[in-house]
C-alpha cells in the first residue's frame, strides 16, 4: 500500500533528525522501563503474596513479639489449615553492608505455608536433623558461594552473641517472582539460646503465618483471631499477607510515588521530543499536503498519513528502547547485590505500558501537525514557502 | 458545443488583517468542452484565483461555478475532494511531485483514490508515462529528472485518472525554452488527440498562442 510506504518514507526523509529523535525517545523509554522496573521490584513482595496466607503480629508494632503459646489457639480457629511462625533475626554476616533476610522459622511448617520455596526432600530431611542447620535461597548461595555443608558464622545484634549455621538445604524459587535470597534456620535453635541466656525473651515469636482454606474467609478469620486475643497482654493484628507487605513499604511510599511521577514525566518528555519533530516535519510538508488535497486526498487520508508517520517513529523508538531496557536492567542486576532487589526483572506490564505509551505519544504528538494540515487551505498551502 | 465550464457572476476577495482585498469582480465565463483556453494578465489580476475556482480548490464569495453540470461552489469540502479526484487534473508551475516517491509512484497517487486494482493502476501509470514520453523513467525519483521531465511526470499524474478537465498554472514558468516547448506540444496533443479541456494560466505570450482562445484579466475583470 502506497500510503503506508509514504508514511515510512516521510518518517525517514530527514535521516539524521529522525535518528536523533528515535535515539532520544529510546533513551527516555529505557529510563521509563528502568524506573518502572524499580517500582515493580519495590512492590514485588506485595505481588508475590498469596491470597490464602494471613499474617498475625503484635497490634502495637511489628517489633514487639507475640507469645509462642498463641500458636495452638490460632490453629483451633475454623478455616485455619496451618500455623507457622518466624522471628526476624537480623545479625551481621561479614559486615553490616552484607544485608539479606535472616529468619528463625518453625522448621516443620515453613515449607507448608511457603510452597514457592522448593527444597529437595533429602536436603529438607538433612535440615530437619540438625538444630543449627539452615536453608538458603539459590540466589543467595550463588552470591556468597554457599554450598551444602558450609558453616556460616554470624554476629548477633537483635539476639547478641556469636552464631553458627550449617547450610543443609538450598531452596529454588518456584518462579522469577519469588525471592531467592532468604535465609531460614530453626526457631528452636534461637529459643534454646534465649532460654539459656535471656529467659525473658524465650517463648516468643515475631509473627505468625497462617494458611487458610478459603481466601474468601480471610477477613472473617482475621477478625476471629484478633478477637481471640483482645484484652490480652499482647493483642494481635491480623491481615492478609499482601496488606502486611504493603505496610512494610508504606514508609517508602513517597520515594515510590516520586519514581512513579518521574516515570510519567519521562512520557511527557518523549511526547515533546516527538511532537517537536512532527511539527517541523509537517510544517516542511505544508505544500505537499496541499498538493495531496488538490489531488483529492481527504482529511481522513492526511490524518492517517501524519499520525502514521508519528506512530512509525514512536514505535521504532519504543521498540529500540525496550530492546535496550532488557540488557541494561540485566547489567544493573549484575552490579547490584541480589539481596538489595531480590526480584528485579522487566515485567510484562512494564513492556505493555511502554508500548501503550508509545502508541499514545505517537497519536498525541501528531495532534498539532494534523490540526495545522487540516486548517491550512489548499491555496495557502500551495503558496507556502518553508 | 456544450459548455463544460460555466461561471456566472463570480466575485472573490481575500482578507489580509482587517483589509478586504477584492480579487475577482463579477466574472462570467463559459468554456466549451474540448477547448484549450489561456488566461493571461498581469500579476495580481486574479487569473490564478479564477483557475483555483475552476479547479475546485477555492470557493467564490458569490456566483456559481458549474463544471460538467455540477455547481462546485455548493459542495462540501469532502464532496469537493472526491469531485477533484474524478474531474480535475492539476499541473503546477513548480511540478510539486512528492520527492520520496518515484515517477511511477507519483503518477499512481491519484489512482489510489479510485477502486482500480493494483494491476489496473499499473496499466494506467504505464500508459500515462508513455503518453508523456517517460516510460523509461518510471523508477526515477524527481531529483533524478530534469525540470522538463518533472513537469512531464506532473502532467502524467494529472491525466492518470482520465479527468474531464486539465488546469495548468504557469506550466512552463519554471522551464527553459526547449523544455517549455515540449510541454506545450504535449498539452496541445492532450487537447487534440485525447480531447481534454485545458485551462492554462500563463504570462508567456508564446505559450498562450498555443491555446485556441486567449482571455485577459485585469484588476479582477475579464477583458
Amino acid at each position: 500500500m502506497k500510503v503506508l510506504k509514504l508514511m515510512f518514507k516521510n518518517a525517514l526523509r530527514h535521516k539524521l533528525r529522525t535518528s536523533l529523535t528515535i535515539l532520544g525517545i529510546a533513551i527516555a523509554v529505557v529510563a521509563f522501563g528502568f524506573l518502572r522496573t524499580v517500582v515493580t521490584a519495590w512492590y514485588a513482595g506485595v505481588e508475590a503474596s498469596a491470597a490464602n496466607r494471613l499474617i498475625t503480629r503484635n497490634s502495637v508494632s511489628f517489633i514487639f513479639p507475640l507469645p509462642y503459646a498463641y500458636r495452638d489457639r490460632i490453629a483451633r480457629i475454623p478455616g485455619v489449615e496451618t500455623v507457622s511462625f518466624a522471628n526476624w533475626f537480623g545479625g551481621v554476616y561479614i559486615d553490616k553492608t552484607q544485608f539479606f533476610a535472616r529468619m528463625a522459622v518453625d522448621a516443620g511448617t515453613i515449607l507448608d505455608v511457603y510452597p514457592e520455596f522448593r527444597v529437595p526432600p533429602e536436603q529438607y530431611h538433612a535440615f530437619m536433623q540438625e538444630r543449627n542447620a539452615c536453608i538458603v535461597g539459590a540466589d543467595l548461595a550463588r552470591q556468597y558461594g554457599f554450598k551444602l555443608g558450609d558453616v556460616i558464622p554470624m554476629e548477633g545484634d537483635i539476639y547478641p552473641g556469636k552464631w553458627e549455621f550449617v547450610v543443609r538445604a538450598i531452596y529454588e524459587p518456584r518462579d522469577e517472582k519469588v525471592d531467592g535470597t532468604q535465609f531460614f534456620f530453626h526457631w528452636e535453635y534461637l529459643d534454646e539460646r534465649m532460654k539459656a541466656e535471656t529467659p525473658a525473651r524465650a517463648g516468643q515469636v515475631g509473627w505468625y503465618i497462617i494458611k487458610i482454606a478459603d481466601p474468601a474467609n480471610a477477613a472473617a478469620i482475621s477478625e476471629q483471631i484478633d478477637a481471640e486475643f483482645r484484652n490480652s497482654r499482647a493483642e494481635t493484628k491480623t491481615e492478609t499477607e499482601a496488606a502486611f507487605q504493603q505496610g512494610f513499604i508504606q514508609g517508602t511510599s513517597l520515594v515510590i510515588d516520586l519514581l512513579n511521577f518521574i516515570s510519567f514525566v519521562i512520557i511527557g518528555i518523549i511526547m515533546l521530543v516527538l511532537g517537536n519533530t512532527m511539527i517541523m516535519s509537517a510544517r516542511e510538508r505544508t505544500k505537499e499536503y496541499a498538493v495531496l488535497k488538490t489531488l483529492g486526498f481527504s482529511a481522513k487520508h492526511l490524518v492517517t498519513l501524519i499520525a502514521g508517520e508519528s506512530l512509525v517513529i514512536s514505535f521504532l523508538a519504543g521498540g529500540l528502547g525496550l530492546l535496550l531496557t532488557y540488557p541494561i536492567v540485566g547489567m544493573f542486576s549484575l552490579f547490584v547485590p541480589k539481596t538489595w532487589f531480590p526480584i528485579f526483572y522487566v515485567e510484562p506490564s512494564t513492556v505493555a505500558l511502554a508500548a501503550l505509551s508509545a502508541l499514545g505519544v505517537g497519536i498525541a504528538a501528531s495532534f498539532f501537525p494534523i490540526q495545522r494540515a487540516l486548517r491550512t487551505s489548499i491555496v495557502n498551502g500551495l503558496r507556502f514557502v518553508g | 458545443m456544450a459548455s463544460i465550464i460555466d461561471i456566472q457572476g463570480v466575485s472573490k476577495s481575500y482578507w489580509r488583517d482587517s483589509f478586504e482585498i477584492p480579487v475577482l469582480n463579477n466574472i462570467s465565463l463559459s468554456i466549451p468542452e474540448g477547448e484549450f483556453i489561456a488566461l493571461m494578465g498581469p500579476s495580481g489580476s486574479g487569473k490564478t484565483t479564477l483557475l483555483n475556482l475552476i479547479a475546485g480548490i477555492d470557493k467564490p464569495n458569490s456566483g456559481s461555478v458549474v463544471i460538467a453540470g455540477t455547481d462546485i461552489a455548493r459542495l462540501t469540502e469532502s464532496e469537493l475532494a472526491k469531485w477533484r479526484a474524478t474531474h480535475v487534473g492539476f499541473i503546477f508551475q513548480f511540478y510539486n511531485l512528492i520527492p520520496v516517491l518515484t515517477a511511477s509512484e507519483n503518477v499512481e497517487l491519484p489512482l489510489l483514490l479510485t477502486h482500480l486494482s493494483k494491476a489496473e493502476r499499473k496499466k494506467h501509470v504505464e500508459l500515462a508515462l508513455s503518453v508523456v514520453g517517460l516510460a523509461d523513467r518510471m523508477d526515477h525519483y524527481p531529483k533524478q529528472l530534469s525540470g522538463g521531465q518533472e513537469q512531464r511526470v506532473a502532467i502524467a499524474r494529472a491525466i492518470a485518472t482520465d479527468p474531464t478537465l486539465l488546469v495548468a498554472d504557469e506550466p512552463t514558468g519554471d522551464l527553459d525554452k526547449n523544455s517549455a516547448e515540449e510541454i506545450l506540444l504535449l498539452l496541445e496533443r492532450l487537447n487534440r488527440e485525447f480531447k481534454k479541456t485545458i485551462v492554462m494560466v500563463t504570462h508567456d505570450p508564446r505559450a498562450a498562442e498555443r491555446a485556441h482562445t486567449i482571455r485577459h484579466l485585469d484588476k479582477g475583470e475579464l477583458q
